[in-house]
């Protein structure tokens, strides 16, 4: 029999897999049982499809290499896009599930697509000229939303921009009003629905990372002078990151949104690309289980400091620098060294 | 006279947007960090400056002056504590941090002073200038303005260029370990560049406030990412870039709202910022770094 190599990175990805599902399983039990707050039950929506968010940024913060501060728009495609296929399937395809998957699927063919003509230019930049121009996408993209309006009725589909001039014919509707978002959807999302979420974005993220293209990846990351040296081809190989992230980030978006009845575009600013951001910063870089992790308590975060009511985003804001100080000062990183190694020096001695 | 009086507007907002933009364009040229608190430390001069002349009936000069030193002081403080412990640090996590102070500025400001906007006094009164038979008005906050960015342009620069400090600053910016050698201290010289940039966003909230009058506490917030814009789009760690950068966005953004659409004015600064990356990648007046292997 083959012997199957158990390498140090097979062994974290299956860590990884393995607390996801733990998680899902024990709060799948929680809620069976009754043990779970109603409003932390509302969040776990939401949760899942921050924990996708981070993940897909990981891959270009953390794999790529390059800071991307418009994350928020590709999810603010995804959520437009998917939550209006499932309107235009809602007579079509009578099962919500099926429904909610092909919708997922069209926002992350959407935001794809979004992604690669953003690629285009954006892959060209370097360092801070890159994030400064990902933040316009961003914002591009949300004023865009935000004047977009359109409507089907018997003829097709209607689309134009700035103001509603879709003429819509009798018994037509208005799908996306412009600033007024979408309206009345049919929240269709799960809890499983984001679980499976998770796990495939996982397995995506994984499998690209361990892959000839992923090693590519990362050595473009280290050295980009060596990587092109040896004749790999950057722009290749970074829009494949890039591409597959806004892909990840536009099904995370679709199942975001369809966890509310409304979605307007200015949900999706330049706060929630940091939001996310924070959350794979904070994980470490290109560690996924770290970004699950963050993603998951800094959304909780909030609500369980509620008590402290006006006080809770003071806190969070303080936790935050905190948090960056502790782990990145080196004469503190330095100190919890010594602590740890000194723990271990006493663990021997016994 | 349509045209020149929208051109005169967008100066107005661009010397705006232009100051601010000098305030990141030296803290990045110095701590080579995306100072993304600067926003907000604009929102904080504005409601000190609001607080001296509507509640304590300061006169506005003083109350300006008074709005300077406490956000220099504010500047100075943000950098000891929160960015000086990370300076060896990746710069992601700098800029995490950077995040964290203006959230916290950010609720700090909703506390302290409520999200009930205030209505801003002008520094300047109201009054405004007539020309060619009233055909073209300019109100004396714009001309305040664009004499303040002047000003302000052709101080920094003489203090960069001639002072001690200010080549200091630009040793500093350079190589902070020669710098250091040659006995400047690095540290010092790191908070007076912090001071100046938080003492010019105090001004930038005073203008900003007087020409659009609503104060919240997200004042900031906008400004300060189309300021920023400002600076990568003029060349960050420019000082001139950050004059062309910002006053090019203003006449712009104006523009874009008086001749094509309103809703639509922010997409299509930034598609342009976009456009004049992909042909100068180092913005315009920036300098374009050589690659050595």
């Amino acid at each position: 029999m083959k012997k199957i190599k158990w390498s140090k990175t097979t062994g974290k990805n299956t860590m990884t897999y393995g607390l996801v599902i733990l998680a899902y399983v024990v709060l799948q039990l929680f809620g069976a049982a009754g043990l779970m707050s109603s409003s932390l039950k509302g969040m776990l929506i939401p949760i899942c499809a921050y924990v996708a968010m981070a993940i897909s940024l990981n891959l270009t913060v953390g794999v790529l290499g390059e800071l991307s501060l418009g994350h928020a728009g590709f999810m603010s495609v995804g959520a437009f896009c998917g939550t209006s296929t499932a309107i235009l399937l809602q007579n079509a395809v009578p099962s919500a599930p099926l429904r909610l998957a092909i919708s997922l699927v069209m926002g992350a063919l959407f935001a794809a697509v979004v992604g690669f003509l953003i690629g285009i230019p954006v892959l060209r930049l370097r360092g801070d000229y890159l994030a400064i121009v990902t933040l316009a996408f961003g914002e591009i993209i949300k004023s865009i939303f935000n004047n977009l309006y359109l409507g089907v009725d018997s003829h097709g589909l209607h689309v134009s921009l700035l103001s509603d001039r879709t003429n819509l014919a009798e018994g037509g509707s208005l799908i996306i009003g412009g600033p007024m978002g979408i309206g009345g959807i049919q929240k269709i999302a799960t809890f499983t629905a984001g679980f499976v979420l998770i796990m495939v974005t996982l397995v995506v993220v994984f499998n690209l990372v361990n892959s000839r293209a992923g090693r590519a990846i990362m050595a473009i990351r280290d050295n980009r002078i060596a990587a092109e040296s040896i004749g790999l081809n950057i722009t290749k190989y970074k829009m494949m990151a890039f591409v597959t992230s806004a892909a990840l980030a536009g099904a995370a978006g679709a199942l975001f949104a369809m966890n509310y009845s409304t979605v307007v575009a200015n949900k999706f600013d330049f706060n929630t690309s940091i939001l996310v951001l924070v959350f794979v910063v904070l994980g470490g870089q290109g560690n996924m289980l770290g970004s699950i992790i963050a993603a998951a308590a800094l959304t909780i975060l909030p609500e369980a400091l509620r008590e402290y009511a006006d006080y809770r985003m003071l806190v969070y804001a303080i936790i935050l620098i905190l948090v960056m100080l502790a782990t990145n000062n080196p004469t503190l990183k330095s100190w919890l060294d010594r602590l740890k190694s000194g723990r271990r020096k006493a663990k021997e001695a016994i | 006279m349509t045209f020149l009086n929208f051109l005169i507007s967008g100066i107005s907002l661009g010397s705006i947007y232009a100051i601010i933009a000098l305030g990141y364009t030296m803290v990045y040229g110095i701590a080579k960090m995306l100072n993304f608190a600067h926003g907000d430390v604009i929102m904080v001069g504005a409601y000190i400056c609001f607080y001296a002349i509507s509640r304590f009936e300061l006169p506005p000069l003083v109350g300006i002056l008074l709005a300077m030193i406490v956000c220099m002081l504010l500047g100075i403080i943000i950098e000891r504590l929160a960015y000086k412990p990370l300076r060896s640090a990746p710069s992601l996590a700098v800029l995490i941090t950077a995040i964290g102070v203006s959230y916290f500025l950010q609720n700090a400001a909703l506390l302290l002073w409520t999200p009930n906007p205030k209505v801003f006094p002008s520094v300047v009164g109201d009054g405004k200038v007539e020309l060619f038979g009233g055909q073209l008005t300019i109100s004396h906050v714009t001309i305040v303005t664009i004499v303040a960015c002047v000003a302000i342009m052709i101080f920094l620069t003489v203090f960069t260029e001639s002072t001690k400090m200010g080549k200091a600053m630009r040793a500093c910016s350079e190589d902070k370990g020669a710098a250091q050698l040659m006995g400047i201290n690095v540290n010092a010289t790191i908070s007076i560049t912090f001071a100046i940039g938080s003492g010019l966003a105090a001004i930038a909230g005073a203008l900003l406030c007087s020409a659009y009058p609503t104060l919240i506490p997200t004042t900031g917030s906008m400004p300060g990412i189309k300021a920023f814009t400002a600076a990568v789009f003029g060349g960050i760690g420019s000082i001139p870039g950050a004059l062309l950068g910002g006053l090019l966005l203003g006449v712009i953004e104006i523009f874009a709202k008086a001749y094509i659409s309103t809703q639509l004015s922010d997409a299509i600064v930034f598609a342009v910022l976009i456009i004049v990356l992909l042909v100068k990648p180092a913005g315009l007046l920036g300098k374009q770094i050589r690659e050595k292997v």
